[in-house]
């Protein structure tokens, strides 16, 4: 049986393709392997037939609309509508060339969870990716002894870590939506992600920090994929002068990470994009959690909430609260 | 040679004289990210594993390190760079799937083409270590090693073969290094050695062709070159270098000299490079003859599929092992390139 959501999502698409309305729908079709869905642009109506939508649409394809200027419809839960608001307030993208298929999100799945639940085994089949919050989805496959499983997982103990805290599943931008609103915080407490880098000393900090990111091997994915990273030139990428070593050196290693979440300071939705790309299970939000809160609390600004708003570390204001502004 | 018998009971017994000689390396379960697989050293009284599909990373990096210090220069007055000490203890690589043993047998040919473009970083690391293969009896379904010009059981680049028989071990030794490692043990009876080949037989019967390469041959450089196709994969295609940095046979890297600010110590160092990335190919001038997105993801795969089959007949640069499948972030997927290259 075809989902709710994806069959909104593919008439809603076949009919702006259909009526011109825009040049191109970015959605996502089903993967070719389990537990994965792959971007996908639909430019004509009869395209529209490979949209899916499912419990692994993990990346984020505000990426793939950013820079574009023909007319764009982005299929877009609430993490993804906010990176389209915070492209537009940025002038990666015009909001009159731009429709959003909002998506009510019920949260996506860490694909590695699921296999950690496996011990490891290769999923070969997912069956029911059901779009009820508390559903389960069942997987099977055989290890490499031949030894074969069938597991049925909870969604909630397989979801994604940013998924339990999100604070905005529906889409804060959308021309239509393709469900009923769901409730609209997952239910997690976000500040409480980034309590334990409060409490640890500086030294502790450095040390948590040095052990999450020494298997980065700088393949760059969490960059890639991530609609705040558009520079035309990385910094990383940059040759003359040669800001950063190309080792992998921690001092090498670290010195890209702690630039880039700088860089996406009071930008970042937490819409972790970063951690389901990476190939090394690498937990980003380790390194963003206390950004983000600062931003939040400091501020009061969550990011790409309005296209309008302008993000804290790209303004000055007299009245800044901290001494060494003023 | 003649096959020889494991008990895995008797294993330890095995890996203990065998660490007499060399480190041992096998494929553990990582302690932080459970679903992943690493290459790490075996401890005294740790049991190698037999379950695990394959490695997240290949064992590439035993012969060609992500970061390699090639030369050094220590002494200001006098800046000539100078050879680096290096690790020269022998090594052992258990559990090998044999996707990767080709790979590395492959990358041989790559590194060690003759004698002027004879890689001394390579050769040296690679005389000293001797790797033992873990057949494949139920290859996943991203594997398509069958069709990559390896298969589950290959012995290519093995100096001996393991096939899991249960609570034994079918050990085929193949070259002088291998024999030597195997013989204490037992010769195997002729049962096992037809319950060895039928399980290759299984594997391999388990594997449906899953790719179609017959016209890629035939179909000329520019004719691939100027497909149509590639403006579609380059569309989600985010250009990070996973698919290159896990696959076994991408060899690319980029040599950086780096100094201290006052000049007074330096290095050359050799870290991975890949296609993906606007430096890599960005000339000095400013040009960059792969300055556009789909002419990057084009080269990974005609560098495979077309380049290295004009240059090495019957050879391709892709040994199926399925890492980049199952690891690209966007879940671009080798299998549909390569028949799309084939038809499109």
């Amino acid at each position: 049986m075809m989902h709710q959501r994806t069959q909104a999502i593919r008439a809603a698409a076949r009919k702006l393709l259909a009526q011109g309305r825009v040049d191109v729908v970015i959605g996502y079709t089903q993967g070719t392997i389990p537990l994965r869905a792959q971007p996908y642009l639909a430019y004509t109506p009869e395209e529209c037939d490979r949209l899916i939508w499912s419990s692994f649409c993990g990346g984020n394809l505000a990426t793939f609309a950013s820079g574009r200027t023909d007319r764009v419809a982005v299929v877009a839960q609430g993490c993804v509508s906010r990176n389209l608001n915070g492209l537009i307030h940025e002038k990666r993208l015009r909001r009159e060339n731009l429709y959003v298929i909002g998506v009510p999100c019920l949260g996506m799945l860490d694909q590695r969870k699921v296999e950690t639940k496996t011990a490891g085994r290769i999923v070969a089949t997912l069956e029911n990716d059901p779009e009820e919050d508390m559903g389960e989805i069942t997987v099977s496959g055989c290890d490499a002894a031949g030894e074969c499983f069938t597991e049925r997982l909870k969604r909630r103990d397989v979801k994604r870590d940013n998924c339990y805290t999100c604070m905005h599943r529906n889409p804060v931008i959308a021309d239509e939506m393709v469900a009923e609103p769901v409730t609209e915080t997952a239910g997690g407490d976000i500040n409480a992600v980034a309590a334990p880098w409060e409490r640890f000393d500086a030294e502790r900090r450095w040390a948590e920090f040095t052990k999450t990111f020494e298997d980065c091997i700088r393949c760059y994915a969490c960059r890639d994929i991530c609609p705040l990273c558009y520079c035309t030139t990385c910094f990383t990428d940059e040759s003359d002068p040669q800001w950063c070593g190309k080792t992998q050196d921690p001092a090498d290693v670290q010195t890209f990470h702690i630039l880039r979440a700088f860089h996406c300071a009071g930008r970042c939705t937490d819409c972790g994009a970063c951690e389901t790309a990476c190939p090394q299970g690498i937990r980003m939000r380790r390194l963003t959690s206390k950004l983000e809160k600062d931003v939040r609390t400091l501020w009061g600004h969550d990011p790409g909430m309005d296209s309008e708003a302008e993000p804290p570390l790209a303004t000055y204001r007299p009245d800044d609260p901290q001494e060494h502004f003023k | 040679m003649r096959h020889r018998i494991l008990s895995k009971d008797s294993l330890a017994g095995f890996l203990e004289e065998l660490r007499a000689e060399y480190t041992v390396f096998a494929p553990r379960q990582d302690t932080k990210v459970p679903s992943k697989t690493v290459w790490k050293e075996l401890q005294q009284d740790e049991v190698p594993d037999f379950r695990f599909v394959n490695t997240d990373m290949s064992p590439k990096h035993f012969m060609f390190p992500q970061s390699e210090c090639m030369l050094r220069y220590e002494d200001p007055a006098a800046p000539v760079l100078a050879p680096v000490e290096h690790d020269s203890r022998k090594r052992l690589l258990l559990n090998v799937r044999p996707c990767d043993a080709r790979a590395l047998a492959f990358m041989d040919t790559v590194f060690c083409q003759d004698q002027r473009t004879n890689d001394a970083y390579w050769q040296e690391k690679r005389n000293r270590t001797v790797m033992v293969g873990l057949a494949c009896n139920n290859p996943c379904p991203t594997c398509f090693c069958h069709q990559a010009n390896s298969g589950p059981h290959d012995e290519t680049g093995l100096d001996l073969l393991l096939v899991d028989l249960g609570n034994r071990l079918l050990a085929k030794p193949l070259t002088e290094a291998g024999k030597s490692m195997a013989a204490g043990l037992p010769d195997a009876e002729e049962e096992d050695i037809l319950r060895g080949k039928e399980l290759m037989q299984r594997a391999h019967e388990a594997m449906p062709p899953v790719i179609a390469t017959d016209n890629l041959e035939h179909r000329t450089l520019l004719e691939l070159y100027n497909l149509p196709y590639w403006k579609r994969v380059c569309e989600t295609c985010i250009n990070c270098g996973t698919c290159t940095f896990v696959c076994p046979t991408c060899h690319c890297f980029d040599i950086q000299d780096e100094t201290t600010p006052d000049g007074g110590k330096g290095r050359r160092v050799r870290n991975w490079d890949f296609c993906m990335a606007p430096l890599f190919t960005l000339h000095t001038s400013g040009h960059n003859p792969r300055g556009e997105k789909a002419a990057r993801v084009r080269q990974r795969f005609m560098h495979k599929y077309k380049y290295i089959p004009m240059r090495q007949p019957a050879e391709v640069g892709c040994v199926g092992c399925g890492r980049c499948v199952r690891l690209c972030p966007v879940n671009i997927d080798i299998r549909d390139v390569i028949n799309a290259m084939n038809q499109g």
